[in-house]
């Protein structure tokens, strides 16, 4: 378990790192396909089999294949892609969002760490956590209109993504 | 022993590692896909919490807390295609009107 927790992660953040640093745009989609799919693995470690699935089907397969689509569609030149160059102003600006973020994190980790005494876990509490039958059940039960918006959210997001890239109708 | 606080101490490098990638990259694609790590950044503390809860519930309500959680990533999974597809369109649209998508090149919002 740990040992797999670590591989799993090791692979998440140099996937990420590969979308940060890679020069062309596709390494840059292919890193972050692996790093979806290494995510995908951490969530059925912690018990979410539905949304591990839902993530490779939906991230890693059509968002990605959007991505992928689109970098070969606008078919970019050498000099468009650009050597990304390391200005002064990037380094403090990389510095200071890391930082600030650490610093997040170490206030955020004391106060959990003095809050929680003991570690509650429901998947093993439950047995049936996370599988499609019970996630279901709350998304239609529990969270149907937010559920049904999401279908009015994605047919705008069609209609919009159709507007704006089209120009002229 | 894992526990949640890996799981956080994860989220956090990886929604920090989109940060950078928005602060850094002027190139309209990668900018997108730094904001998609961070957006599964967020949905792995979502999870983290969602089997870890942070107060003590009862035993019978535990699963209905948990699942809650898990619609919450739903959600956010189908805010980020919506997301992608819109920002992807806006990409194409820069495209065809300046033929740049690097964002240092794209200063104004006319034409």
């Amino acid at each position: 378990m740990t040992t797999l927790f670590y591989l799993l992660a090791v692979g998440t953040l140099l996937g990420g790192v590969g979308v940060v640093v890679s020069k062309n745009p596709i390494h840059a989609a292919l890193s972050l396909v692996a790093s979806l799919f290494f995510l995908a693995g951490l969530y059925l470690t912690l018990g979410a089999q539905l949304i591990a699935v839902l993530q490779v089907l939906v991230y890693a397969g059509a968002v990605m294949m959007l991505f992928v689509f689109v970098i070969s569609l606008l078919n970019l030149r050498d000099e468009e892609l650009g050597r990304p160059r390391i200005t002064g102003a990037k380094i403090i600006g990389a510095l200071s969002v890391a930082s600030v973020l650490a610093a997040a994190v170490k206030v955020g980790g004391d106060a959990l760490l003095t809050r929680t005494g003991r570690v509650f876990d429901v998947a093993t509490a439950s047995p049936t956590f996370g599988t499609t039958a019970t996630v279901g059940r709350s998304l239609y039960l529990d969270q149907v209109l937010p559920f049904e918006l999401t279908s009015l959210l994605l047919l705008v997001a069609i209609i919009g993504a159709v507007v704006v890239a089209k120009g002229k109708i | 022993m894992i526990g949640p606080g890996h799981y956080l101490a994860l989220a956090a490098a990886l929604f920090a590692l989109g940060a950078v990638g928005v602060v850094v990259r002027r190139n309209a694609l990668v900018l997108l896909m730094s904001i998609e790590l961070m957006l599964n950044a967020a949905n792995l503390v979502f999870l983290t919490f969602a089997r870890f809860p942070l107060v003590r519930v009862q035993p019978n309500e535990m699963l209905r807390h948990g699942l809650a959680g898990h619609s919450t990533v739903f959600f956010v999974i189908a805010v980020a295609a919506a997301e992608a597809a819109v920002g992807l369109g806006i990409v194409i649209a820069v495209f065809r009107s300046k033929e740049t998508i690097n964002l240092d090149e794209v200063i104004e919002l006319r034409n």
